[in-house]
């Protein structure tokens, strides 16, 4: 019988022959904290009593999500990061570095490795073919100490992909239109495996963004096969030795297979407060929008700031609606200033915020004002998650944001 | 003490939620600032989407959602602040995963079960080696527009989902860290179990 690529990976890594529901302990090859939930995780690392990090395993601490620090007691959580890892030799990315997500695909992931982070979007790096997931502070402290962590081996749901985006039409929009299929907890505790023709011509970054929303399924991994543009990717990082060939056995058993035609997806919305709320962008033009943030682990990689640029270059952005840009990483912002798409985007009125996780979660850097409406880039809009409760937040590719940012209204990008 | 001696019938009355209780409901995000100080932190319980649950919730009740619960950001800080509310079970229709590891790793239990049958305030009684759920609460026979119909009666049981065996070991201990300081190690068997 075949396996799914869960099933292999977790095979490999715990050197047993596993399925589905099966209880593994396997080795972990990168665990991460990001300064949110690496203090806690830290301090539990103390407590329990092992005080050295094991050895077999890479480790990261990421200054991302409050980057850089606005307030006494972030700051104080960063000097407690930057100390601890000091001290163990773990891998520090300073403020400014990038979105944790990002530069664990830019620098990290491999196909076939376990990585886990303490950060729910830790998924994104499925599309390199890593069993990348999110765990909270006590298993990643635990981690940390001894190197490896039980896994059930999830089912797996495969999403069969075919046909080509339609122009206007992107990775994002596929993975909206694809929560809204499943649900926000269709796929609780399920691998989504991604497959289908349509791969071939699926670009990493695009990758990166279906695989990072795989979390909003309830979904425990979003895993890509590896093929030739997994190894284009790391040879282009300088990593081309970690490519390995990962596919998916002939009659692996899958609990769900879910087919997609591309060409007959159109754009696609969240709406506020729940990301499985989606329907076609065509149905809700006309909603006023206050402020737009392009960037985030989802949508902030060179690709994104490209469709945004290619449609606010010699235009200006709305008058009444603010434009944010938070490029994912350091890389990604200095090739976009490289390629003038930054340079464009000021012109077009927007504000470029340092490479981070910016105004995502409501620390800083752009929380809206009561009874504002943010469209984001992001992957969640749950009431508060911006920093204020009294605001929404409607959820879209770059190029619908893009669109919408120079009109000052939802907006079809197809119609700009 | 082991929790099947210590705690395994725990006793207190159901404070209900809805669907899909998101994380950043329980703990908004906006908060992070105060995550080294979880006294402080622990104030701003569920208070965008239940403002009156830090005045309500007293020690020993239990949590009682619907689906989905705790969807959303992996920080554990979000069973912690419950736990640090006096709740001492949560139960709900489903549960987020990274939520559930979370919660057992902090020593508080989950049990899955279908909550439409308890109704706000009533008082329970839970046996957590069993799973088995026991309305302690008299209420009047439905009436005719049919409002309490569906309820669990007096006296009457509710089964849940059954805590794997590993997993109740890591309760006994007070949660994943204690454990992991007394075993030094996992000692999970491999095995097919649920979860």
């Amino acid at each position: 019988m075949g396996k799914t690529l869960a099933e292999k990976i977790l095979s490999l890594k715990s050197q047993s022959d596993v399925r589905a529901g099966d209880i593994v302990i396997a080795p972990v090859d990168l665990v991460f904290v990001q300064d949110t939930t690496g203090p806690l995780t830290i301090r539990q690392f103390q407590e329990s009593g092992f005080g050295v990090l094991a050895e077999s395993q890479k480790t990261a601490v990421f200054l991302d999500h409050a980057a850089p620090s606005p307030s006494q007691q972030l700051s104080n959580d960063h000097a407690f990061l930057r100390q601890f890892a000091k001290e163990t030799g773990s891998a520090l990315f300073e403020v400014g570095s990038g979105i944790c997500h990002q530069l664990v695909a830019e620098h990290f992931a491999n196909p076939g490795d376990i990585i886990v982070g303490a950060d729910s979007h830790t998924v994104t790096a499925g599309a390199l073919g890593a069993f990348a997931t999110g765990m909270g502070s006590s298993d990643v402290a635990v981690i940390l100490a001894l190197g490896k962590t039980w896994f059930r081996v999830p089912e797996s749901f495969l999403i069969d992909l075919r046909g080509t985006f339609p122009e206007g039409v992107y990775a994002k929009d596929l993975i909206l239109y694809l929560i809204g299929q499943i649900g926000a907890d269709g796929a609780t505790y399920k691998a989504l495996e991604f497959g289908g023709e349509a791969l071939s011509q699926m670009t990493m970054s695009q990758r990166l963004t279906i695989a990072n929303m795989a979390v909003e399924t309830g979904a425990k991994v979003g895993l890509f096969p590896s093929d030739e543009i997994t190894h284009n990717f790391l040879t282009a990082q300088g990593r081309g030795d970690g490519y390995k060939p990962l596919y998916t056995n002939a009659k692996a058993v899958y609990e769900q297979v879910i087919s997609v035609n591309l060409n007959e997806l159109e754009p696609m919305l969240s709406y506020p407060d729940a990301v499985d709320r989606v329907f076609a962008v065509s149905k809700a033009r006309g909603i006023r929008i206050h402020q737009v943030f392009i960037g985030t682990c989802t949508n902030g990689r060179l690709e994104d700031l490209a469709i945004a640029s290619s449609i606010l270059e010699g235009k200006k952005r709305h008058l009444d609606t603010r434009l944010l840009i938070a490029p994912a990483s350091r890389q990604v912002l200095a090739q976009a200033i490289e390629k003038g798409y930054i340079g464009a985007l000021i012109d077009s009125g927007a504000v470029i915020l340092p490479p981070g996780c910016a105004a995502c979660l409501g620390l800083h850097q752009g929380i809206p004002g009561d009874g504002e409406v943010c469209l984001s880039t992001a992957n969640r809009n749950f009431k508060g998650r911006m920093g204020n409760p009294n605001a929404m937040i409607y959820l879209a590719s770059p190029a619908t944001a893009a669109a919408s940012a120079l009109r000052g209204e939802i907006t079809d990008p197809r119609e700009v | 003490m082991s929790l099947r001696a210590k705690q395994s019938n725990l006793k207190g009355k159901a404070i209900k939620l809805g669907n899909n209780i998101s994380t950043d409901d329980i703990i908004p995000g906006r908060f992070a600032h105060l995550r080294s100080n979880l006294p402080e932190l622990a104030k701003h319980i569920l208070e965008d989407v239940a403002p009156s649950f830090c005045a309500r919730v007293e020690p020993g009740d239990f949590l009682v959602a619907g689906r989905n619960f705790g969807l959303g950001s992996s920080r554990e800080h979000a069973p912690l602040v419950i736990k640090m509310s006096g709740i001492s079970a949560v139960l709900a229709k489903s549960v987020a995963r990274i939520f559930f590891r979370n919660a057992i790793n902090q020593g508080m239990p989950v049990l899955l079960c279908d909550t439409d049958k308890i109704a706000d305030g009533d008082e329970l009684e839970i046996n957590l080696s069993d799973g088995l759920i026991t309305n302690l609460t008299s209420r009047p026979l439905p009436n005719k527009v049919g409002s309490g119909e569906g309820l669990l009666s007096s006296g009457a049981r509710l089964r849940s989902s059954k805590t794997p065996s590993f997993m109740l070991a890591i309760l006994e201990e007070g949660g994943l860290i204690p454990y992991i300081r007394k075993h030094k190690d996992f000692i999970i068997r491999c095995s097919s179990e649920p979860y």
